[in-house]
């Protein structure tokens, strides 16, 4: 059976502008901002009507629109597509409740903070911890350190 | 209150990033940055000493112009000393800036593993998971050198926090993909196993990853988590929708975790205890009845997490293969979301739906849904989704439904987006030619392909119409009346000029008796083409006429005229000229009878694999498996239904786990029998050129030649191996080609080459008599367990080897784990009415698959020391049967197919070597000492050699292979 894991995830808005990139995978640095542009590029086009699933490279994105951001997970072709779709919407709803009513400022003046929530919730490409409870009691644990 | 507010705790970054927002180009963005780097880059080299919190706000800042896009080259250090602060946010920011900017800076790796190490066994939780993220983010080499020792033992310690577990568990998953041969889980599997026990979901969540990986590659090592992954999904899913609390997801129980356990039943069989599988079997039961019930919630969030588990189940079902009621039930809740509002269940539905159609319990169930597909295909907004459900269609299509759906995917293509036609058009063209009963539909599906879609139309396609015209002798003339009506059309695609070229110069003559279509007529009707098409095109037509002066003397002076004329005998194209000279001159001068036999009709081709097929296995994995599985299907029933399972299996692992080496050897893109047919050398090899070396037919033609052996020599068993045939065998140890055997009518060559797990090998049987071998037939087989160790697959060889003559075979290899035993070779003929019967090993040792690797010699002795379990090493001291010529001893060595270290062992006597040994299902790095004492008088020369691996029986064989060498 083939290995299956999370390529990369990228949180970008409308522009194009990079809001966070966690790699999970080996790549160079003119490479990456070449899927940067291509992921946009293939995600913005699409409209609601649309699947939130696209084919990309050999592998496949599995996107949701929040406000002007887009949240993309790239997974191996045979992935489950719904698991991450959600998995997108549980790491949001952490953001979200992190930040209290996130917007997308607080990931650019917080940048650091916001890997921090990945860490936590995604690991070596894979969904590390889904309890929204457990998630944020650590974050707001780790939060009251100096 | 906000729970975070604006860049808190950072005051100078806030007012950095705002800076940086409010430039209004980018001249100034870069302005501005240049004078913070300057600002750092003073402040980092002033005298006074940065306290922590300077510190951590400048590598901050320093991290953030690094992601804007812009160089950082300073600040490493001063990111490193963050690491040892005892703050939790200084050292926070450093580890983000070491994974963020991973540096292969040696001097910086030795002291950023030497603050992890502090941090690790700190017995602080935060610091530990801090260590471990930065491992897991970077899992560079040397940090799975460093500490692929610890982070099992952390794992599994009674006194780890749960936190803690979930990081270790990812991150030694992250080492062990990296660095599979650093990683030994050996004493620490049962414990890791039984974290699926545990009692924290978020420890079971990420431990399940790593589970998973292990499993896949070592299944039998870990085949316990089957029950344990089986009663933990059946609490899960029984339990009620508020039980698993902070793990209850919108009323869903613990979703994520769910469909990791059905991930990692699917590494395995169904289980062979029928409790377990009675539970798991209700489990699923469960999870598809869940689908019928009114849902619990509205929200998106709340469907997609129950289908997530849904697709996870169903795709565990389709694994299993073996269950007809939960396949049918699965296709049944398939086909309602087929008209599901949701595009994207939709979507999936017809995705997942492709694979239940390979199964033989669940195809006829897909079949029903045709018409919705069809529908799908006609009128879905998304692209992606139409090509799902052309996907499907391809999948479902069986003789019953074939000319209706090959219909419906033509009518499509005339709309079709230009992102999928290509696809479209090949998948169009194999369902004609394999679903084809009568011949002139293929001909018309594939004359209508290049009508609507001719751009798309790729070579493979038209050359493949040609040679099933000129191998199928009922459809010839249909085919000749047929190209020459399209050709009337005033603007029609080169293809079709190409097309009806070839035919009508073969095939003319079928229809030249009717007045609206004689010879002249079609001579001057292709030759209204000739100047809107292209050089090689002109080149088929120039090769047209002239087979037209041998069908129709009539025309000779017309086309001479033709051939004669400046524009052809003077053309500036060399080709065109050549034909041009030599078309006219053959013309002239030959004969009737030498033209006759020149210009002979085509011979038919011999029957091979499809090349369109071979095309679209290359261009796209999931389309093409349910060929293969078909292929599969219609072999085992013509042999009895014996082997079905088997080869199915076969294609589809071989289908569904491409590796990058597949193209280099083209191993996967044969039909499992196959191997390359001779190339068709013919006069008009420019056709079909590039249809040379493709692999063997799979087409129902070919069905005598499925079982190796005719019944004939079937009656009289193999002969033992040949007593010398474990020399044979070890003189191939450390070379690829040469002599394998020779007798006094025989001589056998081997040609072979390896890449990865896989291998080709050419056997070349060489007849030394002058008198013909007749019922001459090969059979390779393996042994006992070597079975599943090693797929080998053959082609037969012609029955008849003339006196003289030599035969090729071709032998494809593909090793799935390591193994002993080599495959036998039997070969069985008749000489002069004796029946020959003779019994060999094929040499196909371990060491085949051998990749080298280079390594320092600090790594070297590093990794020595890791593989310091008993069972891990084996030695031998024997007595040299040759000198200890270092050249020849050198060149043994890296025959073997390991890299030869050098400057590596302290005595320079002494030779060491590495390499990682492929299989299909692991990689076993190798190490190995060879130390001589060539001081020794001759006689008294002795050897030790010394081999670690990370698998006993691997480091056995290799030892025991080369002791035979020296």
């Amino acid at each position: 059976m083939q290995l299956k894991q999370i390529r990369f995830i990228l949180i970008q808005n409308r522009a194009g502008k990079t809001r966070l990139a966690k790699w999970y995978m080996q790549f160079d640095d003119d490479e990456k901002q070449k899927l940067i542009e291509e992921v946009h590029a293939v995600v913005t086009v699409r409209d609601a009507k649309h699947t939130n699933f696209v084919e990309f490279r050999n592998f496949k994105i599995i996107y949701r629109r929040y406000a002007g951001l887009y949240f993309c997970i790239c997974v191996d072709v045979t992935d489950n597509n719904l698991a991450y779709l959600e998995g997108i919407h549980n790491f949001v709803e952490v953001l979200n409740e992190y930040f209290h009513n996130v917007c997308e400022l607080d990931l650019v003046f917080n940048f650091y903070k916001v890997y921090t929530v990945v860490d936590e919730m995604f690991l070596a490409g894979e969904i590390r911890e889904t309890s929204q409870t457990k998630v944020l009691k650590q974050l707001l644990m780790l939060q009251s350190l100096e | 209150m906000p729970a975070v507010s604006k860049g808190d705790g950072m005051r100078g970054l806030a007012v950095f990033i705002s800076d940086i927002r409010n430039c209004k180009s980018k001249e100034a963005e870069i302005k501005r940055i240049n004078k913070e780097l300057a600002n750092i880059r003073s402040k980092f080299k002033g005298d006074k000493a940065l306290d922590g919190y300077s510190k951590k706000k400048y590598v901050c800042k320093l991290l953030f112009i690094f992601l804007l896009g812009h160089d950082i080259d300073f600040g490493h250090m001063e990111a490193v000393n963050l690491l040892s602060s005892n703050k939790y946010t200084e050292k926070q920011i450093g580890y983000l800036f070491i994974s963020v900017l991973v540096n292969s800076n040696s001097e910086l790796i030795r002291l950023i593993n030497n603050a992890i190490k502090n941090d690790l066994s700190s017995r602080n939780p935060t610091f530990m998971c801090l260590a471990l993220h930065c491992i897991a983010n970077v899992g560079s080499r040397e940090m799975a050198e460093a500490f692929a020792g610890e982070i099992p033992r952390i794992l599994v310690a009674g006194d780890t926090m749960d936190s803690v577990k979930q990081s270790a568990a990812l991150c030694l998953l992250r080492l062990y993909k990296a660095s599979p041969d650093l990683v030994l889980m050996g004493e620490w599997t049962s414990r890791v196993v039984h974290l699926l026990n545990d009692q924290h979901m978020g420890v079971v969540t990420a431990a399940i990853s790593l589970i998973t990986c292990l499993s896949s590659k070592n299944p039998d090592e870990f085949k316990t988590c089957v029950s344990l992954a089986v009663s933990r999904l059946s609490r899960i899913v029984s339990s009620a929708s508020t039980d698993l609390q902070d793990y209850t997801y919108y009323f869903v129980p613990a979703p994520w975790l769910s469909c990791k356990l059905l991930r990692l039943l699917q590494c395995y069989p169904p289980p062979e205890d029928g409790a377990v599988k009675g539970r798991l079997v209700e489990c699923l039961e469960t999870i598809l009845n869940k689908a019928q019930e009114p849902p619990k919630s509205k929200k998106v969030q709340h469907s997609n997490a129950k289908n997530a588990i849904l697709f996870e189940a169903i795709s565990l079902i389709i694994h299993y293969d073996s269950e007809p009621n939960l396949l049918v039930r699965a296709c049944n809740q398939l086909g309602q979301f087929l008209q599901h509002r949701e595009t994207n269940l939709r979507y999936l539905a017809l995705e997942s739906m492709c694979t239940l159609a390979s199964s033989e319990f669940s195809h006829e169930a897909v079949k029903t849904h045709i018409e919705t597909v069809i529908n799908a295909l006609k009128t879905e907004r998304d692209v992606s989704v139409r090509q799902r459900a052309a996907d499907l269609l391809y999948a479902m299509c069986d003789r019953s439904n074939a000319k209706q759906i090959v219909a419906e995917m033509l009518s499509y293509l005339e709309t079709a987006d230009y992102s999928i036609r290509e696809e479209m058009v090949l998948k169009v063209a194999i369902l004609a030619e394999k679903y084809a009963v009568d011949y002139s539909w293929y001909v018309d599906t594939i004359l209508n392909l290049i009508r609507i879609a001719g751009d798309y139309v790729s070579e493979e396609v038209w050359y493949r119409v040609i040679q099933i015209v000129i191998n199928r002798d009922d459809v010839q003339g249909y085919a000749a009346k047929t190209v020459f009506e399209a050709l009337q059309a005033p603007a029609c695609h080169e293809n079709m000029v190409k097309v009806g070229g070839y035919i009508l110069g073969e095939f003319g003559n079928l229809i030249a008796g009717d007045p609206r279509s004689s010879p002249l007529v079609q001579f001057n009707l292709l030759h209204s083409k000739f100047h809107l098409c292209s050089v090689p095109t002109r080149a088929l037509l120039l090769s047209a006429y002239i087979k037209f002066i041998n069908l129709f003397p009539e025309t000779k002076a017309t086309i001479q005229e033709v051939l004669r004329s400046d524009s052809q005998i003077r053309n500036s194209d060399v080709e065109l000229q050549q034909r041009a000279v030599e078309y006219l001159k053959l013309s002239s001068i030959a004969s009737t009878d030498v033209l006759a036999t020149v210009l002979e009709e085509m011979p038919p081709f011999p029957e091979r694999e499809s090349s369109i097929l071979a095309k679209l296995k290359k261009k796209k994995g999931p389309g093409a498996v349910s060929v293969e599985l078909e292929d599969g299907k219609e072999r085992g029933e013509l042999n009895g239904g014996a082997d079905r399972g088997g080869e199915a299996a076969i294609a589809a692992s071989n289908a569904s786990t491409p590796s990058p080496s597949s193209d280099l050897l083209g191993l996967r893109s044969a039909a499992p029998v196959g191997g390359p047919a001779p190339s068709a050398g013919s006069l008009l090899v420019d056709v079909f050129s590039e249809a040379g070396p493709a692999a063997s037919s799979t087409r129902v033609n070919d069905d005598g030649f499925l079982s190796s052996a005719p019944p004939s020599a079937a009656s009289e068993d193999p002969a033992p191996p040949l007593p010398e045939s474990d020399e044979l065998l070890n003189k191939f140890v450390c070379k690829n080609n040469g002599v394998l055997f020779e007798n006094q009518l025989l001589q056998i060559g081997i040609k072979s080459e390896y890449r990865q797990n896989l291998g080709r090998m050419y056997l070349f049987y060489g007849n030394k008599t002058s008198v013909q071998f007749v019922s001459f037939t090969t059979t390779v087989s393996c042994p006992g367990e070597l079975q599943s160790q090693l797929n080998v697959q053959t082609k037969p060889v012609e029955p008849l080897v003339e006196g003289g003559a030599q035969v090729q075979q071709v032998i494809n290899i593909e090793c799935l784990t390591d193994f002993v035993d080599a495959p036998l070779l039997n070969i069985k003929f008749r000489y002069g009415g004796a029946l020959q019967n003779i019994t060999l090993k094929l040499p196909v040792t371990i060491n085949k698959f051998f990749q080298p690797t280079e390594m320092a010699a600090a790594d070297f002795f590093q990794r020595w020391k890791q593989l310091s379990q008993p069972q891990q090493e084996a030695q031998k001291i024997f007595k040299a049967s040759h000198g200890m010529d270092t050249e020849v001893l050198k060149a043994k060595l890296l025959g073997l197919g390991t890299a030869l270290l050098e400057n590596v062992d302290p005595n320079p006597e002494n030779y060491v070597c590495a390499g990682v040994i492929q299989t299909k299902i692991q990689q076993v790095g190798c190490l190995l000492r060879l130390e001589p004492n060539a001081q020794a008088q001759p006689g008294e020369q002795m050897y030790r050699l010394t081999l670690r691996s990370s698998k006993d029986t691997v480091s056995q064989r290799v030892c025991d292979l080369l002791a035979e060498q020296f």
